[in-house]
């Protein structure tokens, strides 16, 4: 399916798009699938599955934590697309992977892209792939497999940049809510929501899906005020962090931000 | 130059800026500032004043002659330890500082692994007045206690890094994400030629003072402006590519870069990143480094904390790939019998990053007449502790 599923998804008009963010091999190495079965039960729209890394520039303490145990638990790029494909077996909403450049590079860019479409996966996201380098090198590539990259726009990316990250990007541009790594800060300022007005002037191709910052029904509200979508991901791992039963947990936490 | 940064910041295909973008509008206003800074005047008599007056250069290249005698060669060091504060570290915090004032910016970080660049950049910021915070692995914080006192002493906030396996490449990680969360106020002051671009290349010209006055001294001392050889130590590499820089395109001199093997290369305890590692992106850019069949980072090990670094930086990438560097590797064991030697010989305790290049002298052959210079990046006050403890 790839780009299409995750087009399709947009194309339904459907209001509050969510999306949730699992780290593949927490908090047990095989718990991925099952959560992301339940998040698509309680009606998560997409899923983001997060390819553990060892050295993650982006993410905040909650995301590191997580991927640290994973690690520790002996997750590898085996069982990242094994575990995506059970998951796609059960469940027909999109699945992106996220994980970072050095991964996608050690791994080779052709034979990751095969394994994600062998997987069932729909798009990804690789927040240090440059996009000058995307551009001229790997994108063609990526149109080869029919998977594309959504990439990160922040309150400090210029509108010029804006334009030029929206064209290479498909599926959705990912609209960072502040200027911090995940799980940073909670609620929105005035001056985010003017950010997220300026974006939306600019009238950009794809969707446009608002991530970090996003806790709870109220901020996810907030958030798809101004955005055709939203992603937690910090909250939802803390959740599970202090869960003793987390398929419960997982149900109970999407059932909040969407009832 | 041959061997030059070029305009999209890549020494041949290694380098770049492979940063996400949260991190794009900090690097650009680097980018597009730091060489109009850099080569403005007011920047470099300031700079060149406070090298002189302050750092107590240029450091002096000292025939070394017992040493030579040893080797039957001719063998100089460069006196990089003889800088305030002890290693070449000061001469990239002084030039960055200057950079970052210019830039208007109030709040430094860094990242420190042994704490020598640490200490530089506190020394600095004390110097300038400017607010201090420093990342550095809390289990080099406990194995680095003297320079976690002079660091606080000088003013500086010493925040542990706990994340990952807790050393210098997880204080760097965390100097880069505080750099995420202060992207307008705060300057984020690198200490080797490691990181995106431009820090490869500003760090190293930062640095090149090192070999532009090796060329001056060589023409007082030999009556020529070159030796045959360069031998310098590499962890991320700022030493070596201060004392390689100004005769990167002079094919005749032989580039020499010791990596730390820890135990031994295949001992599992290594440092020794051009042997065991491959090329991938480390703290955004393109590079040699170590890490595992999923490109997950591998923790490195010497005993020297400033050669504990899972990478090299991309200029060296650059030059060993196409065989401009020759690289040859110590190990622990061979630094510490290296160090002492000096010591017995010159009268001179070498930093155990500096006693790894001093160890490549055993494995190359000399010719009596040829020119060697080694560069002495810092002095052993620091590391009394290990040599005790292995003597």
């Amino acid at each position: 399916m790839g780009k299409e599923r995750i087009n399709n998804l947009f194309n339904k008009n459907k209001k509050e798009i969510l999306s949730i963010y699992l780290t593949t091999g927490y908090p047990e190495i095989d718990s991925m699938p099952v959560l992301a079965e339940k998040l698509a039960g309680a009606g998560v729209d997409f899923l983001e599955l997060g390819m553990p890394y060892s050295d993650p520039l982006a993410d905040g303490e909650t995301i590191q934590y997580s991927s640290s145990i994973a690690l520790k638990n002996g997750i590898d790029f085996d069982q990242y697309f094994n575990q995506a494909k059970a998951v796609r077996q059960n469940i027909d909403i999109p699945l992106l992977f996220m994980g970072y450049f050095n991964q996608v590079l050690r791994i080779g860019i052709d034979t990751f892209l095969d394994k994600c479409v062998d997987s069932g996966i729909d798009g990804l996201i690789i927040p240090d792939m440059p996009p000058e380098v995307y551009k001229n090198k790997y994108k063609p590539i990526f149109d080869k497999y029919d998977l594309g990259l959504s990439f990160l726009i922040t309150p400090t990316t210029s509108d010029e940049r804006i334009k030029m990250l929206d064209e290479l990007s498909s599926g959705f541009v990912y609209v960072v809510s502040t200027s911090s790594t995940t799980g940073k800060t909670i609620g929105f300022s005035d001056s985010q929501i003017d950010y997220f007005k300026r974006i939306n002037k600019l009238n950009l191709n794809n969707p446009m899906v608002i991530g970090f910052g996003i806790s709870d029904k109220q901020t996810f509200r907030i958030a798809n005020k101004h955005s055709d979508g939203a992603i937690i991901g910090s909250a939802f791992i803390k959740a599970l962090k202090d869960s003793k039963d987390i398929e419960k947990t997982a149900m109970e936490f999407a059932q909040n931000i969407i009832k | 130059m041959q061997y030059e940064v070029d305009k999209l910041g890549f020494y041949g295909k290694y380098g770049g800026a492979f940063i996400p973008e949260l991190l794009h509008s900090n690097v650009e206003e680097l980018e597009d500032n730091y060489l109009k800074i850099i080569n403005s005047d007011s920047f470099q008599k300031e700079f060149r004043a406070l090298l002189r007056d302050y750092v107590g250069r240029p450091s002096p290249l000292y025939f070394a002659k017992r040493l030579s005698e040893k080797y039957n060669t001719k063998i100089y060091l460069k006196r990089e330890d003889l800088n305030h504060t002890g290693a070449h570290k000061i001469n990239n915090t002084i030039g960055q500082i200057l950079l970052a004032k210019r830039l208007g910016k109030t709040r430094i970080i860094a990242e420190t692994g042994a704490g020598q660049h640490g200490v530089a950049t506190a020394t600095v910021c004390a110097l300038m007045d400017l607010q201090c915070v420093v990342y550095m692995g809390e289990i080099d914080i406990a194995r680095q206690a003297p320079n976690v006192s002079r660091m606080k002493m000088l003013g500086a906030e010493v925040r542990p890094a706990k994340s990952g396996s807790k050393t210098l490449k997880d204080a760097t990680n965390e100097a880069i994400r505080d750099w995420i969360n202060n992207p307008k106020d705060t300057y984020y002051l690198i200490g080797s030629v490691v990181g995106p671009h431009p820090y490869p290349d500003m760090v190293a010209l930062f640095q090149s003072v090192i070999s532009e006055e090796i060329k001056k001294q060589l023409k007082d001392k030999e009556n020529r402006d070159y030796p045959d050889r360069i031998i310098a130590c590499i962890g991320g590499g700022s030493n070596a590519a201060g004392a390689y820089y100004h005769y990167l395109d002079d094919e005749k001199v032989e580039l020499v870069s010791v990596e730390a093997a820890g135990l031994g290369i295949n001992s599992g305890e290594s440092a020794a990143t051009s042997v065991l590692g491959s090329d991938g992106v480390i703290h955004g850019s393109m590079t040699k480094l170590m890490q595992d069949k999923d490109g997950q980072i591998i923790e490195p090990y010497s005993i020297s904390a400033g050669l504990d670094y899972p990478g090299i930086g991309p200029l060296h990438a650059h030059l060993i790939e196409s065989g401009r560097s020759k690289v040859l590797n110590a190990t622990d064991e061979e630094a510490i019998k290296a160090g002492l030697l000096l010591t017995r010989l010159e009268g001179i305790i070498p930093a155990l990053e500096s006693a790894h290049a001093l160890a490549a002298l055993e494995k190359i052959e000399f010719k009596p007449e040829e020119v060697t210079v080694v560069n002495l990046s810092g002095r052993g006050d620091k590391d009394m502790k290990a040599y005790l403890k292995n003597t």
